[in-house]
């Protein structure tokens, strides 16, 4: 099977068949990240932008060295150095990187739906490294491999995701790749951070932690963000993490093979506390290692392989 | 100069004539409607129009315009706005405060009569602020609106979130016998969102509109033009909370009216899924649901008025990240067929589709127009309500492009508009 997308705006877009695609493509591509000399010349002249107009360390970083491993050239375009601050606008900004031909711009952005509109306007292959609420594929698709190789398959899986669905592009991207993939979503979170008619996603909604901790095989917990006290949506971060943070007490209640997923970055104390963040159940890190996989794979499936044009 | 408009399907709501007739214009006034052939003679002196397999009506007026002028004619003029009116079949239209300045005061709505008079295509009636600067905090001059022209207040694209304010205008207002035209919206609970809460804002991730925002300001409206005597109406219906509270209210006798816009009867927030900034507006486009309780409302006659909410936008506020982009889509030239669609669908007459954009937002703004009764201004409009055609915004008389209806099959066309017996719009390569 080819990869005949131009663009990965979202998982919503995916079929389950190009998500397998993409999945057995990161796991062959691991193997080059264990190497000594972690380089593979498949993407050598293949020129990579990475625009950035949100702060980004663990996506930016993944996304540049996965470009590197595949000895791609990447440039770096972040919103704070360059002619955005002088005001310049997305598409004209995008018009001029399109001028020095890239074959991939990488496009994180706060507003839904950023990369949509640039891919309608730029030749160019766009990845979504994040567009505001709406979603971030990536994350989904290394969230994917992460369970695929802890507990060999996704179908049939209880993911429970817990925390700020409504705010939260990880969530979403994740409701997407596991319904499709076949596994039975749970959420839990405070009902002033649950999308209005998030069941008619396909997942079934709870508000407490322990009403979806037992029957979880995965638990991935959301991060907090915390200019939220702010707005009204939870009175205080203390009450935030006694009632629907993850601790080792609420951890007991879980099944003896569970997994802990958090995209990153980790409020300790807050959404998790810092036993269970680092404890024996978490694959957070093993997440980051994914991130790299996949996004190799992307890249190799978006501008490496042979295209009937 | 007279002119005979001939052999068509005269449609006049406010008498409820629908038949086959001849139509009499003398001058700037209508002269006579008669059975066809009964009207005048053949001479050098009456210009015959033929309306053969046209519909006759009088001309369309449009209680929700957005002109731009002054201060933002980029987007719009008073003229380039008159012309797509006209295109659009509208003979006059009322347009909204929120220029900038704001019309808050005689010298802005002197200006914009001053413009209108110059374009002299269609009637234009300046819609006065409710407050001044419409910052919503004290009462604009309604003695000195009134006097220079205007046929209504509102604090448009600006809820009034002060219920004294509202309150004091719905009272005030009566002195002049203006109605007050709520945006209402509550807008702490509309906060910074973008698009209709439901299942598409949570797939999509952009932040929310609830219906409730538009539900509590239409409550309060009512409530307070019953507590004031005063008469109310509510702009741009979009949820179907909205159409219930008008309902209840009229039934109560209260003094409230409303409008609804195209955008809000033919599309639904699903729409959205593309991002096309087209489609932002507010109030946003809401789900099936309200869609369908907005076309019953306007079929059992709650909603009183179709007005377009022409809110013309460039490049610069719709080429951009559909958070950053500004609310608002024109509509002036795509209206009419719109609203056809409605009678094609079986849910209101070609009579009743007609009332809600003639002699019913006539009566809203209290001028004597919108009915073909011999002695008033020859305003008339010739739809030929079978030609078919595609949307192409780049043919737009407006300014603006900002349409979401590009590329759509539409029926009804606009052929002939007469404004004071002078033809104003002519639809050109009409053929047969």
């Amino acid at each position: 099977m080819q990869f005949r997308k131009k663009d990965l705006l979202g998982i919503k877009q995916l079929e389950p068949e190009e998500i397998n695609l993409i999945l057995e493509t990161a796991e062959t591509f691991k193997e080059i990240s264990t190497r000594p000399i972690k380089k593979v010349p498949t993407l050598r002249g293949r020129t990579v932008v990475h625009l950035f107009y949100e702060p980004s360390t663990r996506t930016r970083t993944s996304f540049e060295i996965a470009a590197k491993r595949l000895s791609a050239d990447t440039f770096n375009i972040s919103a704070s150095t360059s002619s955005i601050v002088k005001g310049e606008t997305l598409l004209d900004t995008a018009r001029n990187l399109e001028a020095m031909n890239p074959d991939v711009i990488v496009l994180r952005h706060s507003a839904a739906g950023a990369p949509h509109l640039l891919a309608r306007h730029v030749q160019a292959s766009v990845i979504n490294a994040g567009d505001g609420m709406h979603e971030h594929p990536t994350q989904a698709l290394l969230d994917l491999l992460t369970i695929k190789e802890k507990k060999e398959t996704i179908s049939g899986q209880t993911i429970a995701i817990i925390g700020d669905i409504a705010h939260s592009r990880v969530a979403r991207s994740n409701i997407w790749a596991l319904t499709k993939m076949g596994a039975r979503v749970l959420v839990a979170g405070p009902t002033t951070m649950i999308p209005h008619d998030l069941d008619k996603l396909g997942v079934e909604v709870f508000y407490r932690p322990e009403d979806v901790i037992p029957e979880a095989d995965v638990i991935m917990m959301l991060r907090i963000q915390l200019e939220r006290q702010g707005q009204m949506l939870l009175p205080s971060l203390r009450e935030y993490a006694c009632i629907f943070g993850l601790n080792e007490e609420k951890l007991s209640q879980a099944k003896p093979d569970v997994l802990i997923m958090h995209p990153g970055p980790i409020n300790r104390g807050v959404e998790i506390s810092p036993a269970v963040a680092d404890g024996p159940y978490s694959v957070i890190l093993d997440q980051v290692n994914n991130g790299v996989a996949v996004r190799m794979a992307l890249l190799y499936l978006l501008i490496g392989g042979e295209k009937d044009e | 100069m007279s002119k005979l408009i001939r052999g068509g399907r005269v449609l006049d709501p406010a008498s409820g004539l629908d038949d086959m007739h001849d139509l009499l214009i003398e001058g700037d006034k209508i002269k006579d409607l008669g059975p066809p052939g009964t009207l005048g003679k053949k001479s050098a002196s009456v210009e015959v129009i033929d309306a053969d397999g046209l519909w006759v009506v009088p001309g369309l007026i449009d209680l929700h315009t957005h002109l731009r002028e002054p201060g933002e004619e980029y987007k719009e003029t008073v003229l380039t706005g008159s012309q797509a009116a006209a295109a659009g079949g509208f003979t006059s239209i009322c347009c909204m405060p929120n220029t900038k300045p704001p019309n808050d005061n005689s010298a802005v709505t002197d200006f914009i009569l001053r413009r209108a008079a110059e374009a002299d295509l269609v009637r234009v009636f300046p819609v006065g602020a409710i407050s001044q600067g419409q910052k919503g905090e004290m009462l604009a001059e309604y003695a000195e609106l009134r006097e220079a022209g205007v046929v209504a207040v509102s604090d448009d694209g600006i809820a009034v979130m002060n219920s004294q304010l509202m309150r004091r205008a719905l009272e005030y207002a009566q002195v002049f016998t203006l109605p007050v035209i709520s945006h209402a919206e509550d807008r702490d609970l509309a906060g910074d969102g973008v698009m209709h809460e439901g299942v598409v804002s949570t797939r999509l991730g952009l932040r929310e509109i609830p219906s409730a925002a538009e539900d509590v300001m239409v409550f309060r409206d009512c409530c307070l033009a019953e507590l004031t005597g005063g008469r109310v109406h509510i702009a741009h219906v979009s949820s179907a909370g909205a159409v219930e509270l008008v309902r209840q209210f009229k039934a109560k006798g209260v003094q409230v009216t409303a409008e609804a816009t195209p955008h809000h009867f033919t599309l639904t927030d699903e729409a959205l899924e593309n991002f096309d900034t087209n489609l932002k507006v507010n109030p946003p486009i809401r789900s099936s649901v309200d869609l369908t309780a907005i076309q019953q409302g306007l079929a059992d006659g709650t909603i009183d008025a179709i007005a377009t909410d022409h809110a013309p936008h460039s490049t610069i506020e719709k080429d951009v990240e559909f958070d950053y982009a500004a609310f608002g889509m024109i509509g002036l030239e795509t209206a009419l067929p719109l609203t056809l669609r409605l009678v094609d669908q079986g849910l209101l007459s070609p009579l009743k589709a007609i009332e809600k954009l003639t002699s019913n937002p006539a009566r809203i703004i209290g001028v004597d127009l919108g009915r073909l009764t011999p002695g008033l201004p020859a305003d008339v409009t010739l739809i030929d309500p079978n030609r078919e055609f595609t949307v192409e915004v780049k043919q737009f008389r407006s300014k603006s492009r900002n349409s979401p209806f590009q590329g759509w099959q539409l029926r009804g066309e606009t052929v002939t508009v007469l404004r004071d017996g002078k033809i104003i719009f002519t639809k050109k390569n009409i053929s047969g």
